[in-house]
């Protein structure tokens, strides 16, 4: 490792981000000299930041040839990290869309620049190949969240979710942490491809690296909302602001599955000698879908519906890495597909919820009676972002769920694939039940039309149409993950 | 010398002590203090391993430098939190936080 030269390449590659920089820092200057209603303009011009970001790292950063490690190591140029990114920009785009019209948000340039720092730190996430750099982006990006979280200080509500989020995740960082300190202790690197050398000489005892992958592992279970560590996610997803609800239960969530790509399958993967965490991840992706499914069906809150749906999401992913064994690149790729489809599908839910929120001041399922007549294409909208949520063609989530559940049987986990099918019948019921509240309840006395802001009408209509490109054509953005998970080995 | 498994089970014993402090208690305020033990068990560790491995290379010292700034940003948006909610409900204590629950 050479601490002395860096390229220009090097900052080439990172380009995006030092883009949102500048993003960020124009919007805090945006917010000192706006007055009035164009505060709101803060939203449109964090949303074009990130696209203009994504378009940059689409122009100068794409990588190219063989992946590099750049910075000395701490960071890896390669097609699945920059897959990641993508993904991370345009949910940050979404979401400074979907928050313009909250209260108390949508006219607040530090909440846009906190929202910034958070993107940049999962852009870091990705791409991260050290355990130092990896460390600093996870909590630049928890730290961020946090404070998102209780952004309404006037809001019992959000400011109790920010606290017991900060609480629950700084104690499973800190776990975490602990494990990479011992890691590097035992292998004498912070860098994952030093430490998969050093672990493959198998120096190190295979108890030792069972209780280290199971510290990280608590770490990463909590970004995941993976069974046992969710407890935090329904009561944060409910107070938190709905905006922020949809970012953390997408981005957050796909960037602790990067994470758990890089520090599992790289560093502590069966080359060296050490899959003892298979099993156990295998256990966690069937309780996980499984729990998730089965308490949604009780829930009465459309956020804490959705938080519950969003821990089976997560179960499910994890059932791709469990086939990592013997296809390792099919089970990347299946996953990385699985996380945009969830990405679009679950924004775009979220989106509906704020919607319908500010029409009619309530996240209760029961006062969504009657919703298609007040607004049709909302209620057509919701329709495809739930069937999508279920798993049915020709929607995103369908293909989502085919390919992993084609990793799983081609594995020949066969226990698992049944216990995934069950439990898509499970959470079927569930979206239907919403969808009819929607659509045949009446809709109560009096209840005026939802009218729908320009923004909103933006980012749903974008996250539709591709809900439903996802679906059909889904070859090239399902190529960009196969190149992605081929770039990682 | 000291030995460094000295280091290790001191830093251990630190950590255990935290761990038990942030599921035992019920004050926020307590919680963190009981983190901010935690995070100084994993600076010993990391520094202990750095000075008894390979000492030219630094890695273990940057993360240590790094460990301990996070450390304090992280503080520092957990205390406002606390405050925030200690304006408006008179309580940090865990159990009277109980306006969200399944």
């Amino acid at each position: 490792m050479d601490f002395t030269t860096f390229e220009a390449a090097h900052f080439l590659a990172i380009l995006p981000e030092i883009v949102l920089i500048a993003v960020a820092a124009l919007v805090m200057f945006m917010d000192v000299v706006q007055k009035g209603e164009s505060r709101r303009m803060m939203g449109y011009v964090t949303a074009i930041g990130l696209m203009a970001a994504m378009f940059i790292g689409i122009g100068f950063s794409l990588p190219m040839g063989d992946p590099k490690l750049l910075f000395g190591g701490t960071i890896r140029h390669d097609m699945l990290g920059f897959v990641f990114r993508m993904m991370f920009l345009v949910a940050g785009a979404i979401t400074a869309l979907i928050t313009m019209d909250v209260k108390g948000l949508g006219k607040r340039g530090d909440f846009y620049a906190v929202l910034i720092a958070a993107v940049i730190g999962m852009n870091f996430m990705a791409i991260a190949s050290d355990l130092i750099m990896l460390y600093l982006a996870i909590e630049t990006t928890s730290i961020s969240a946090y404070a998102l979280t209780g952004f309404l200080l006037n809001s019992d509500r959000s400011a109790e979710s920010g606290l017991k989020y900060f609480l629950f995740g700084a104690v499973t960082s800190t776990v975490m942490l602990f494990g990479f300190s011992l890691l590097y202790g035992f292998t004498g690197h912070t860098n994952l491809y030093g430490i998969a050398e050093a672990l493959g000489a198998g120096n190190v005892p295979f108890v030792t690296l069972i209780g280290i992958a199971v510290m990280i592992l608590v770490g990463i279970g909590f970004k995941i909302s993976a069974f046992p560590f969710h407890f935090w996610t329904p009561d944060v997803y409910e107070g938190a602001p709905t905006p922020i609800t949809a970012f953390v239960s997408t981005a957050s969530k796909t960037a602790g599955f990067i994470v758990l790509i890089r520090v599992f399958i790289i560093a502590l993967s069966t080359n060296s000698g050490v899959a003892g965490w298979l099993p156990l991840m295998m256990a966690i992706a069937a309780v996980t879908t499984t729990i998730g499914n089965l308490v949604a069906l009780a829930q009465t809150n459309i956020k804490r519906l959705l938080a519950y749906s969003s821990i089976a999401h997560a179960g499910y992913t994890l059932m791709a890495f469990v086939a990592f064994e013997s296809q390792p690149e099919q089970s990347v790729s299946a996953a990385t597909f699985y996380l945009m489809t969830y990405i679009a599908t679950n924004l775009l839910a979220f989106a509906i919820i704020i919607v319908f929120a500010r029409a009619a001041g309530s996240d209760e399922i029961k006062d969504y009676a009657g919703m298609s007549r007040r607004s049709p294409y909302l209620a057509h909208m919701m329709l495809v972002a739930f069937l999508s949520l279920a798993g049915i063609p020709p929607l995103a989530g369908f293909l989502g769920k085919f390919f992993i559940f084609k990793v799983v049987v081609d594995a020949g986990l066969y226990w698992l694939a049944i216990v995934g099918a069950i439990n898509a019948l499970v959470a079927l019921y569930y979206y239907l039940i919403v969808m009819k509240v929607v659509y045949v309840d009446p809709a109560p006395e009096g209840a005026s039309k939802i009218s729908i802001t320009r923004p909103y009408q933006i980012a749903m209509v974008a996250l539709t149409i591709s809900v439903i490109v996802l679906g059909t054509a889904a070859t090239p953005w399902y190529n960009w993950a196969i190149a992605g998970a081929s770039s990682l080995f | 010398m000291i030995p460094l498994e000295w280091y290790l089970i001191l830093s251990s014993v630190l950590f255990c002590v935290g761990l038990y402090g942030v599921l035992a208690r019920r004050n926020a305020i307590a919680i963190m203090m009981c983190l901010e033990l935690m995070m100084t068990s994993i600076t010993i560790n990391l520094v202990a391993f750095w000075r008894y491995g390979n000492v030219a290379n630094l890695s273990g010292q940057v993360f240590a430098v790094i460990v301990f700034a996070v450390a304090a940003a992280e503080a520092t948006v957990g205390l406002a939190l606390a405050i925030s909610i200690y304006r408006n409900r008179d309580t940090v204590v865990a159990n009277d936080l109980n306006l969200l629950k399944w």
